[in-house]
């Protein structure tokens, strides 16, 4: 795997507080390939965002990485100093942020931000600068780009305000865009639109995309792979085909349950029982052990790790393992 | 788990344990409130007693035996032969006693006018926040300088120097009041709108029941931080005006009346006179602004 | 835009008038005027006439009118204690207050956002820190009690700076000023720091309230997520942002200033108009309370008016939405 573009291991983001220390993200790996959509999935608080911010280099005091590595191509980064980080951001790594209206600064006009971000990544001039800048917008679907490019954020719609955000994350052609859920704050009507062209865009420019989101329709349109994160830990992953058509963790067939169709014809959701643990009160064992229906001594005991399922495929759960986990299942059964 | 424990375990007691600067202006504050509190106890000397007083004691330096009587004071003593220590305790008791009846003055009305706003509104509302806004764009000094004033303008000459304390604490007080008016107006605005609130009233609930069981608690963080943080500015308002010559009258000096004394006396050498006094007054507001700013943080913790 | 503008003076001058009107009561209802103006040994029918003489008997609101009027004209009447026009004490007095204002306000604004965006961005350094302790004895120190200080230390004992008055003055179209001067300008020092101060304060912990809660907006993680320079994230967006709230709180302060030169002038004995109107509190010196009343409340009103097109202009948003929809 040391082709990857981005390979994440075994991160740890940890929170000290009065209370002591969170462990916020534990023990979690995955690569992303160049080109690839790796979809990122679970509940809010499942550490999601914080990935996203630990790989870009964004974490807030006093989150910090305790542990493991981040390579970008085989460079190691989440060890640099800020000024080597600084570069690697908006240049290499691009990022989208969840709500359009809240991400583009009142105060300075479209231009302004595209200008100024395109002539801090790359040496040209003000007018050349410009010129790629109505490009872009013009092919982020913003109509008459040229003349809207010197309106204030406020004079654009949301669907197209997170269109401008897409080109200010575009705009110094990175490697790798993060994707925090780029559509919940916007209008049904326009989210299909929006992730359509975060992939469009992308498969372009050949660049991979790491997308956030809580929606498992999104990530079965989109995503080529998919991880599924559980109270800081990837619980499962795999190639999206597989995952969606026959997911392995519990929890995984508990988030499938609870995606509607139109095909199903009892018209009933299935609910995964009980909430995810809190940072503070997470269980000995697996942490998805106490809403887990098919949960066995051993998930009370220890922590499964991820097992190797197949092609790049991978289930942190003790259903899978080769020490005997048929006849406890046939047991409990 | 008992009161006490659930007390010492909050948040705002962990906050309170972990913060030297609350611990440490806490003491000061209750050191100097309970001081002034039982000055006539603990004060060695009845500064306002002129039979004890002895002209011959007069610019006596701290610490040293008088040239004339041989006495010693441990603050030395003014012009007058007065003991500086002691007048800096019943001084500091005029400062708090205009200071915390100023705070609850204008606690109390503005309270009172915030629900009434919130409550009512209409009208009434968008009066009462006018008057608040035009209010508040002026700085609290000079509205109760002008309030002092007028006020001193419809007393007679004759009761003037009698009343002066209590127009005092009224010109502090109605300089003061807009920002809890404004906190529990909001408070009330949203309460009022609330359906259960509705409920209640819809089945006859008396609206002082209501005030008293739900916006009331909601506010009291809020209102105990502008009212420490107030009683720190009220101090130093009253030492202002009384400094400017406006405010207590000679005859009960607060801390403000010993500054504007000892100003006079810098220029030839006796600076005992003054700086004590100034070194009570700015620990006293010193002590309680820190708390009030800590308070505010502790509840407030996101603007850390 | 000229429909926002109209509606702010419409309010302007309701603001103006409800100031007049209680200045207009403190003139006539405070005291009997005829007894500051006349003697013991006038008679009754003397004052009688007097009173017709100056329309005292007129109805209440023919009397506002006639007060308002002349006050436009900037007639306020004569000072009891100083027998003289109240408008001609107030305009001799008054460039000594503006230029001691104008100083420290520069002053307080310079210090003020420089400290405060310092302490916002280096939040847990060690001088932040004690930038941030001194600022809280800062405002924990009445303004007077500052001003006494300041002199014992500057001119009792190292006697640097004069501690009182305002040093020589020349006249420049007018105008007497002590900036052209050295003794003026030495004059100057103690109080410009001594009004500045807590304004400094104020607007210090504004701006680093302010910074840090601009700091935490999506706008300005978005910015650093697109690597921009940290230089251009916090002194272009960040700054920037911060401003907008600031100047008008700091607008505002500028009229506090000219308030707070009362204490100033006080403990200074600088010739301004602060001085005088303390000492109009203290005689009960009714016309001088009044005119000075209207001279702060017009102030007020103008610089509130002046912040409120410096918004307009700072914010594009206002733009549109403010006129739109203010009711």
């Amino acid at each position: 795997m040391t082709d990857a573009l981005l390979s994440v291991r075994n991160l740890r983001v940890e929170f000290p507080t009065r209370r002591g220390v969170l462990t916020a993200i534990d023990d979690v790996s995955f690569d992303i390939m160049p080109g690839e959509v790796l979809g990122v999935v679970g509940e809010s608080g499942a550490g999601k965002s914080l990935t996203g911010a630990a790989i870009i280099g964004l974490l807030e005091p006093p989150g910090r990485i305790a542990g493991g590595e981040i390579m970008l191509k085989g460079q190691r980064i989440d060890n640099l100093g800020a000024e080597a980080m600084r570069r690697i951001r908006g240049k290499r790594i691009g990022m989208v942020f969840q709500d359009p209206l809240t991400s583009l600064n009142p105060l300075y006009t479209v231009a302004q931000q595209l200008i100024e971000t395109i002539r801090t990544h790359a040496d040209i001039s003000e007018a050349e600068a410009r010129k790629r800048a109505v490009a872009l917008l013009d092919r982020v679907g913003i109509p008459a780009a040229a003349r809207r490019i010197d309106d204030y954020p406020h004079h654009f719609s949301g669907g197209m305000r997170q269109r401008v955000v897409i080109a200010l994350a575009l705009c110094a052609e990175p490697e790798l865009v993060i994707a925090d859920e780029p559509t919940t704050a916007l209008d049904v009507s326009v989210q299909s639109q929006i992730i359509d062209l975060i992939k469009e865009i992308c498969a372009e420019r050949g660049a991979a995309v790491m997308l956030i989101t809580h929606d498992m329709g999104v990530i079965a349109e989109t995503a080529d792979r998919v991880a599924v994160l559980y109270s800081g830990r990837v619980a499962e992953i795999g190639p999206v085909t597989q995952v969606i058509t026959a997911p392995e963790h519990p929890y995984t067939v508990g988030l499938m349950g609870s995606i509607p169709t139109l095909t199903q014809d009892h018209a009933r959701l299935v609910a995964i029982p009980g909430a995810m643990p809190r940072l503070n009160a997470i269980p000995q064992g697996c942490a998805f052990n106490p809403r887990c229906e098919r949960a066995f001594d051993r998930c009370f005991a220890a922590r499964p790790e991820p097992l190797p399922r197949g092609d790049r495929r991978q289930v942190a759960c003790w259903l899978y393992d080769a020490v005997a986990p048929a006849a406890e299942e046939k047991a409990n059964v | 788990m008992n009161r006490f424990a659930r007390i010492w375990d909050s948040d705002i007691a962990w906050s309170f344990r972990h913060s030297p600067v609350a611990i440490v202006a806490t003491i000061v504050a209750l050191i100097i409130i309970l001081a002034a509190v039982l000055a006539p106890w603990i004060a060695p000397y009845n500064p306002f007693d002129s039979a004890s007083l002895n002209l011959m004691d007069g610019f006596t330096p701290p610490g040293e035996p008088n040239q004339f009587t041989g006495n010693t004071y441990l603050m030395g003593t003014d012009n007058q032969g007065r003991d500086i220590f002691s007048t800096i305790l019943y001084g500091a008791r005029i400062s708090l006693f205009v200071g915390f009846a100023a705070v609850i003055f204008a606690m109390v009305l503005g309270i009172g006018l915030g629900l009434l706003a919130g409550w009512r509104g209409g009208w009434v509302d968008s009066l009462l926040m006018r008057v608040a806004d035009v209010q508040l764009s002026f700085p609290s000094i000079l509205i109760a300088l002008l309030i002092f004033g007028v006020a001193r303008g419809f007393i007679p000459p004759s009761m003037r120097e009698e009343v002066a304390i209590w127009v005092l604490i009224v010109s502090i007080g109605l300089s003061d009041w807009v920002q809890y008016a404004r906190v529990v107006r909001g408070a009330a605005m949203v309460e009022k709108s609330k359906e259960y609130v509705q409920a209640a009233r819809v089945i006859g609930v008396h609206p002082a029941r209501i005030v008293l069981r739900h916006i009331l608690p909601n506010v009291m963080g809020p209102v105990l931080v502008i009212a420490t943080i107030g009683l720190a500015l009220a101090i130093i308002a009253e030492a202002t005006l009384s400094f400017l010559g406006v405010g207590v009258p000679p005859t009960q000096p607060s801390l403000g009346t010993l500054i504007r004394i000892g100003q006079q006396y810098l220029f030839s050498g006796e600076w005992w006179i003054l700086l004590f006094p100034s070194i009570a007054l700015l620990l006293l507001a010193l002590s309680v602004n820190l708390l009030g700013d800590w308070l505010r943080d502790a509840l407030n913790p996101r603007l850390r | 835009m000229l429909a926002y503008i109209i509606r702010r003076i419409a309010q302007s001058v309701l603001v103006m008038l409800v100031v007049a009107l209680v200045s207009f009561a403190l003139f006539r209802f405070v005291g009997d005027p005829i007894n500051s103006m006349v003697g013991q040994e006038a008679t009754i029918a003397d004052r009688e006439a007097l009173r017709d003489q100056l329309g005292l008997n007129d109805p209440f609101l023919t009397q506002f009118a006639t007060f308002v009027a002349r006050a436009a004209q900037g007639d306020f009447g004569i000072s009891y204690r100083l027998q003289q026009p109240v408008m001609e004490l107030i305009l001799s007095r008054l460039p000594a207050t503006l230029e001691l204002a104008l100083v420290s306000g520069i002053l307080a604004f310079t210090f003020g956002v420089g400290f405060g965006v310092y302490t916002a961005l280096r939040r847990n350094g060690w001088l932040s820190n004690t930038i941030m302790t001194v600022s809280l004895i800062g405002v924990s120190l009445p303004t007077f009690l500052i001003g006494v200080l300041l002199i014992w230390v500057f001119a009792v004992e190292l006697q640097w700076l004069p501690s009182f008055g305002r040093g020589d003055v020349v006249s420049v179209g007018g105008w007497p000023t002590g900036l052209l001067t050295p003794s003026g300008r030495a004059s100057l020092v103690l109080p410009a720091i001594t009004l500045g101060l807590y304004q400094m304060t104020l607007i210090m912990r504004l701006v680093r309230a302010e910074m840090l809660e601009v700091l935490r907006t999506d706008y300005i993680k978005f910015a650093r997520a697109r690597g921009l320079a940290n230089r251009a994230v916090n002194f272009g967006h960040a700054l920037k942002n911060t401003m907008v709230p600031v100047i008008t709180i700091t607008g505002l302060q500028l009229g506090s200033i000219i308030a707070f030169a009362i204490i100033t002038e006080t403990v200074f004995q600088w010739p301004g108009v602060g001085a005088l109107f303390i000492n109009s509190v203290r005689f009960v010196d009714v016309p001088v309370m009044a005119a000075y009343l209207m001279l702060i409340a017009l102030v007020f009103v103008i610089i509130n008016l002046i912040v409120d097109l410096l918004y307009y202009v700072v914010d594009p948003r206002l733009r549109v939405d403010r006129a739109a929809t203010r009711h």
